[in-house]
């Protein structure tokens, strides 16, 4: 099972002191919070993508490029890459160059984003959401699996014999999830392709994250990719942790209580009972990120937001410290207990060579 | 049958949820009216079920942060989803408002604004009586003006006799018979879509209607065989196969 981070990249006053940071600061802080990911023994970090302030990271392959160059190990992903406004063509490039450069450590989530007025920033129309979803995904798998392509669509100019490059590394595209936190379609997508699903469960209870997963469950093994415990399952998980709960609770709050998305709603209590935020120490944080097993079956991957609420830098790479050394081992160990043998690991570049027919690199 | 108050009343005790339960008093007494012409129709049986009228309040006072704080989140919490189920899963609604700034109070919209987020379909073809109260009478055609379009827009069934109670109307003459036309109305088509309902439909089964909606919506339940242990409630999702979509961008 793979454990990691992701980041909104979004730029927040730190309501303690009043400080707005810079979008330079920030840039360079996810940076930080990435490196860090992996010194501290976590598998992926993945970055938002986004087109207007107060987010900072519109271009996810620039950054992480960069943190590719810098770290040996972990998975450098995207949540979510926006297969809306995005021409499928400069999505298949640059995440095949990504994949050169980060020798295989790559792959991507695919989402519709959510913010009606960058569709028209892309020339793309809202109201076509789902259809620019459907059309451009099926173009960007036939970019990386097929040399020359011949194709007409709806939503963009004709391709005549195009060869998008460079092509994927060792002709394997990179392993894609299908993000979503709503939409029952985007599970059937994933299911269709026997793509991953990665359900972003932070501010959902459990009941609606049992449902989605389970219909895409279903649904992969309808398509006949495998039994519905193989299918390829990612979820989300927001936390705050000292070593101390109480300690958690008092630092937290005025973060929380003002946060762009938590705050002037329900209390933290109430917040915390619900969804799978945790404020509190190491051990509940283990103990609540454990039992999302039991509604969502064994899963491939866990993704962790702990850079939100405008919380500092130092404060954020103490979260990664704390996750790192007492969250991550135990939870590696505990997952491992009783999970059946033919439930998969998520797909890496190498597990995808090695499962591709030898001497064919395309389909 | 579940028949389910909706009350926007704020005071305790409130004239709105007065209002409310004189009505569902009322349509309790008003299914036997029915009866005859149910009896024309159906087995006796089905008419006793139908006579049997379940009542269940909701009182929107008791949800007010749940439903605010559902507009911040983005999902409701328990004692509001519970509701959300209870007015979704009911076969008649009363839903009486207080009249503020001439139309429904704030509150009572946002029930509604939260409930058709949840299921926008949660209304649709649901027999609704409209209820609201005020100081005066002059507030009177809020039924007509705001409540009546409101439950067109959910695509609910609205009975043709709104009640509206001004402080005047309780001690007046008037408000009972109004009462009992409006009960009467909804009690005949509770039992009348309750019927439908029931009535076998043998001879239409394998018609086009039926096949048409297995071919084009699977629903979950079907493929759900083999998942993870129980599924929760699949109906609530049905998916449109994604062969479908993408033939549908081809055509």
């Amino acid at each position: 099972m793979q454990f990691g981070i992701f980041s909104v990249g979004d730029v927040t006053p730190d309501p303690t002191t009043g400080r707005t940071p810079t979008e330079h600061e920030r840039i360079k802080a996810m940076v930080a919070i990435a490196l860090k990911a992996e010194e501290v023994g976590l598998d992926v970090f993945a970055t938002g993508e986004h087109h207007n302030p107060p987010f900072v990271p519109s271009s996810p392959t620039t950054m992480l490029g960069y943190v590719a160059a810098r770290t040996e190990k972990l998975v450098l992903s995207t949540s979510t890459t926006l297969i809306t406004t995005n021409d499928p063509v400069k999505i298949a490039e640059d995440f095949a160059m990504l994949q050169h450069l980060a020798d295989g450590r790559v792959d991507l989530m695919m989402g519709r984003g959510n913010t009606g007025p960058v569709y028209p920033w892309f020339g793309k129309d809202i109201r076509q959401g789902i259809n620019l979803a459907v059309e451009n995904y099926a173009l960007l798998r036939r970019l990386w699996r097929e040399d020359a392509v011949t194709w007409e669509g709806k939503f963009r100019t004709p391709l005549q014999g195009f060869t998008s490059t460079p092509r994927p590394l060792d002709g394997v595209p990179p392993f894609v999830w299908h993000g979503s936190i709503r939409s029952p379609e985007i599970a059937e997508q994933a299911a269709y392709y026997g793509d991953g699903f990665f359900h972003n469960n932070i501010f959902w209870p459990a009941e609606h994250t049992k449902r989605m997963v389970e219909l895409y469950r279903s649904r992969y093994a309808h398509y006949g990719h495998g039994t519905p415990e193989q299918a390829i399952v990612g979820l989300g998980g927001q936390v705050f942790m000292r070593k101390n709960s109480q300690d958690a609770v008092r630092e937290f709050r005025p973060y929380f209580d003002v946060a762009p998305v938590y705050g002037h709603g329900p209390s933290l209590e109430e917040f915390t009972e619900q969804t799978p935020l945790t404020v509190g120490s190491p051990e509940q944080v283990i103990e609540k990120t454990l039992a999302f097993r039991e509604y969502a079956g064994d899963y491939q991957r866990q993704l962790f937001l702990l850079d939100h609420a405008g919380l500092p830098l130092k404060t954020v790479l103490e979260q990664l410290d704390l996750l790192g050394q007492e969250v991550v081992p135990v939870l590696r160990k505990e997952f491992a207990v009783g999970r059946p043998a033919d439930v998969p690991e998520a797909p890496t570049h190498q597990s995808l060579l090695d499962a591709a027919p030898k001497g064919v690199t395309a389909e | 049958m579940k028949l389910v108050v909706v009350s926007a009343g704020l005071s305790v005790p409130s004239s709105t949820r007065l209002l409310a339960d004189r009505l569902a008093a009322a349509v309790g007494r008003g299914t036997p009216v029915d009866r005859q012409v149910a009896e024309t129709r159906v087995a006796e049986t089905q008419v006793a079920e139908a006579q049997n009228v379940e009542t269940q309040v909701v009182e929107l006072r008791d949800l007010a942060v749940e439903i605010a704080h559902n507009f911040t989140n983005g999902f409701p919490g328990r004692s509001l989803a519970a509701a959300i189920d209870v007015v979704a899963g009911a076969d008649g609604l009363i839903v009486v408002t207080p009249v503020f700034s001439a139309s429904y109070s704030g509150l009572f919209k946002s029930f509604f604004d939260v409930l058709s987020v949840s299921d926008a379909d949660a209304l649709a073809g649901k027999p609704v009586l409209i209820g609201a109260t005020g100081g005066t009478a002059r507030h009177s055609l809020v039924l007509d003006h705001a409540l009546r379009p409101l439950f067109a827009y959910l695509r609910a069934v609205v009975v043709p006799t709104g009640v509206y109670a001004a402080s005047e109307d309780w001690g007046a003459e008037g408000l009972d018979g109004r009462i009992e036309r409006a009960a009467g109305e909804l009690a005949g088509l509770m039992t009348g879509l309750s019927m439908a309902k029931q009535a076998p439909q043998a001879p239409q089964a394998t018609q086009a209607p039926q096949v048409k909606q297995v071919k084009q919506v699977e629903q979950v339940e079907q493929v759900a065989k083999g998942g993870l242990g129980s599924v929760g409630d699949p109906g609530d999702f049905a998916v449109v196969p994604f062969e479908e979509r993408l033939a549908a961008l081809r055509a």
